[in-house]
């Protein structure tokens, strides 16, 4: 495994609600990740998953708590000291959130450029690269985001975020919306950057086949907490009952979704 | 029991929590302005808008407005036998109000509400965000170049405007009303002071300023989904229209306070 000591990544006491408080997403999130690790969050839909990424990058502000990224603490920082926090790092989102009005080769290269990491001429060619690394042919360059399909656009996206070669990379569902070969695709990106660049990832997926190939941690959020976390096969062993309800996708057990009638 | 004043209070409390989000919001727009990095192609692509794209719409307020100000002049100053006076009264009401004024309208309804509509499906989106995990500060890239191509290039469009107005003023008075071209001509630069024209430039350089601010600010802080995109442009538009309405107030007053008091 990549896995090193030094934490990357460290959340502690993350609490996040809305509505002015009412309504409490994340209770009290405790989660370490380590340098070049591969961890991966599951839990039921709206448990908060992305709200927990979105608060490490910073797009949300947690109401308390503290977030360590390579021992500094993120939530008290200038916004200056806060952008050059995030020059580091990559994001797929989980709807894509491409830039409608840019082609596609502009949105791939958006990081490079806007980081002035190389020229025009030469970020169209990274961006090229890149595309055909998500299994995307050239001819998609110069098309805007509307004219590609879903499962494409998140490919597109996945591009743009792996296109500066982040430390730390966060996927929102980078497999939901492709087909089971396409999937497999990415899973194999996914641990090719993580392993050989050596990159910290962040994984949020409901895949259980995705999870195990490319997690070496997966940590499960439920109810506002991280209520367990352990390497994969630590998770296949567990009796913890909630794990094993949500990785046999059984209906019935300590789990309950709200279901309305 | 409920106590009456306190739907009042939480009003209240409301408006100054918004005022003091708008004018932070202002500030640090304004801000990014001055700082680098800077970016051209945004700049361009607003300054083309709103330069070039605004113009048919703006230029067919004015010729309107020049034209339908000719004739209700003519029929009213025609009383008083004062019909020479509308050269005067054409280029005047154009230069110093309608042009800024009505120009300033219509291009709150097209700039301010695409505005609202384009930065508020990026909110919505998540667009926004993802600019800002791509080191790009969101309110430089889509804020700033709006700002300035809005407050720089609205004088300019108003200031062709103003030709166009007059000039619809012109093909009414001599091809329908039988004023001699030349008289009319010189009647309106005869009493023409640059203080008229100034004065409407600076007022629109001020609501191409409050425009772009107000589609700015509403779609920055869209609600969720077409349902939030939707409202963050009626409040573009309906807000900037008042606000253009209130400062042009002000600013007349304080351009010509002195010939009011005199
Ligand atoms: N900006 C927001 N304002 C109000 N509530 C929000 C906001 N963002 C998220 N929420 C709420 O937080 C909860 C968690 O949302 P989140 O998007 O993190 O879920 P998730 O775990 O990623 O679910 P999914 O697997 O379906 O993507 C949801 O109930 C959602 O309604
Ligand atoms: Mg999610």
């Amino acid at each position: 495994m990549s896995q090193d000591n030094a934490a990357k990544i460290t959340l502690s006491g993350v609490r996040k609600t809305f509505a002015g408080g009412r309504k409490v997403v994340l209770d009290h999130v405790d989660l370490e990740v380590g340098k070049g690790e591969s961890l991966v969050i599951i839990g039921g839909s709206g448990t908060g998953k992305s709200v927990t990424i979105k608060c490490m990058l910073g797009l949300l502000k947690p109401d308390s708590g503290a977030i360590y990224i390579d021992g500094q603490d993120v939530t008290q920082m200038s916004e200056g000291a806060r952008e050059d926090i995030n020059r580091q790092v990559g994001m797929l989102f989980q709807a894509a959130a491409l830039f409608d009005s840019l082609p596609i080769w502009e949105n791939v290269a958006f990081g490079l450029l806007a980081r002035k990491m190389c020229s025009r001429a030469d970020a169209r060619d990274i961006a090229a690269e890149k595309l055909r690394l998500v299994g995307l042919a050239p001819d998609v360059l110069d098309l805007s985001p509307a004219e590609l399909s879903g499962g494409m656009q998140k490919r597109v996206g996945l591009a743009r975020a792996i296109a500066t070669n982040p430390e730390i990379i966060f996927f929102d569902e980078p497999t939901t919306g492709l087909d089971p070969i396409m999937a497999d695709v990415i899973n194999n990106l996914i641990v090719h950057v993580n392993q050989e660049i050596g990159a910290t990832a962040i994984t949020i997926t409901h895949d259980m086949v995705s999870a195990r190939k490319i997690g070496d941690r997966i940590a499960m959020l439920y109810d506002g907490r991280i209520i367990w976390a352990g390497s994969t096969d630590a998770m296949d062993h567990t009796d913890n009952p909630y794990i094993q309800q949500f990785i046999h996708g059984r209906a019935d057990g300590p789990i309950k979704m709200a279901v309305r009638r | 029991m409920m106590n009456p004043l306190r739907p009042i209070g939480r009003a209240f409390i409301a408006f100054l929590a918004t005022s003091g989000r708008l004018a932070a919001f202002t500030a640090l727009g304004v801000s990014h302005c001055f700082r680098p990095p800077f970016y051209g192609r945004q700049l361009l692509r607003q300054i083309i808008e709103i330069g070039f794209f605004t113009l048919p719409v703006v230029g067919l307020t004015a010729i309107f407005a020049g034209m339908v100000l000719a004739l209700q002049s003519y029929t009213g100053f025609a009383r008083f036998s004062a019909e020479g006076a509308i050269a005067n009264v054409v280029v005047l009401s154009i230069t110093r109000e309608l042009g800024p004024v009505l120009g300033g309208l219509m291009v709150a309804g097209r700039i301010g509400a695409a505005m609202a509509a384009e930065i508020g499906t990026m909110r919505v989106t998540e667009q926004v965000d993802a600019l800002t995990t791509l080191s790009t500060n969101p309110m430089k890239y889509l804020v700033a170049p709006r700002l300035i191509a809005g407050t720089v290039m609205l004088p300019l469009v108003i200031f062709v405007a103003d030709i166009i107005g007059v000039f619809g003023g012109y093909l009414v008075s001599v091809y329908k009303l039988g004023f001699n071209p030349s008289n009319y001509l010189q009647n309106t630069w005869e009493f023409l002071e640059p203080m008229d024209v100034i004065s409407g430039l600076v007022k629109a350089s001020m609501f191409g300023f409050l425009t772009t601010l107000m589609g700015c600010y509403h779609g920055y802080h869209s609600g969720g989904g077409a349902q939030g995109v939707g409202k963050a442009t009626t409040n573009a538009v309906v807000s900037a229209s008042i606000l253009i309405l209130c400062f042009n107030y002000i600013l007349t007053l304080l351009f010509f306070s002195k010939d009011v008091a005199g």
